[in-house]
């Protein structure tokens, strides 16, 4: 239904950064609340089966979400994002962090800075996510992880060879 | 495992010598001659590629032959497609929504 619609994902391990870009078929404010009301992010931004809950939100320079993503059998993933700086309805910057309950961050966990830019594309609108990590390490480590930034692939090269060995097969 | 996997293809050599050893299986010593390092440096690559089952060693003859496991790679493949699987689950969560409050308006 969907194949239409652009969808980049990027890996670039020299700049440590994750690039996400995503069309929407909805206008520029309408998806901008979709990522910044309480209700409507609480929709869509844990991937199913996961769900998520907020604990509090202030969507603006400075403050915060604290939410969980929540497993079908309970388990609750924290996490707390702190915005920097918002500037409706183009972009915010925020970065990530991983949490406990509480909201205290857990320092040993990797945090990233979030870049979310939004732009028209003729009707739609065109998201672009960019993560970018403090260290290789850390990248690998949200790999690891897989929940919240999850995230793929390594060089163009590798990608390039599993097309080939594909290809092969 | 995953995890060792993992670490094994985010080195930029053993990236190299999983893509030089894709098109053939090739020699300790042939895999060297395309590395700025040591015979040492390639073989503890090499090691840490075979316990990651990544790669297969091979007598012929005299030589070690170092093979590139194809199914293991796929492996890799597929588990990386899953974090990408993520974003796209959650985008098509996204696009329901939308069309839900669009609807409604």
């Amino acid at each position: 239904m969907n194949s239409h619609l652009q969808f980049d994902f990027i890996i670039d391990k020299e700049k440590k950064t994750l690039t996400v870009r995503r069309e929407f078929l909805a206008g520029r404010q309408l998806v901008w609340d979709c990522y910044t009301q309480i209700e409507l992010l609480n929709q869509w931004f844990a991937p199913a089966p996961l769900t998520t809950k907020t604990k509090s939100m202030e969507f603006r320079d400075g403050g915060h979400w604290h939410y969980a993503m929540v497993e079908p059998n309970g388990t609750e993933y924290w996490g707390y994002t702190e915005y920097v700086k918002i500037n409706p309805i183009d972009f915010y910057t925020a970065l990530d962090a991983f949490s406990n309950e509480a909201g205290e961050i857990n320092s040993d966990l990797p945090r990233a800075e979030w870049l979310v830019t939004f732009t028209d594309k003729e009707e739609n609108t065109l998201v672009e996510t960019v993560v970018t990590y403090k260290s290789l390490a850390d990248l690998e480590t949200t790999v690891q992880m897989g929940m919240e930034e999850g995230m793929t692939s390594t060089l163009e090269k590798l990608d390039q060879l599993l097309v080939n060995l594909k290809a092969r097969k | 495992m995953r995890r060792d996997i993992f670490q094994a293809i985010a080195d930029p050599t053993r990236r190299g010598i999983i893509t030089l050893i894709a098109v053939q299986a090739m020699t300790p010593n042939a895999i060297a001659e395309h590395f700025d390092m040591t015979r040492q440096a390639i073989s503890k690559h090499l090691r840490i590629l075979t316990e990651c089952d990544l790669v297969r060693q091979e007598q012929q003859g005299r030589e070690i032959y170092y093979q590139l496991e194809i199914d293991k790679m796929k492996e890799v493949d597929k588990w990386m497609e899953q974090f990408r699987k993520i974003w796209e689950t959650r985008f098509q969560q996204l696009d329901q929504l939308l069309s839900t409050i669009k609807k409604k308006k």
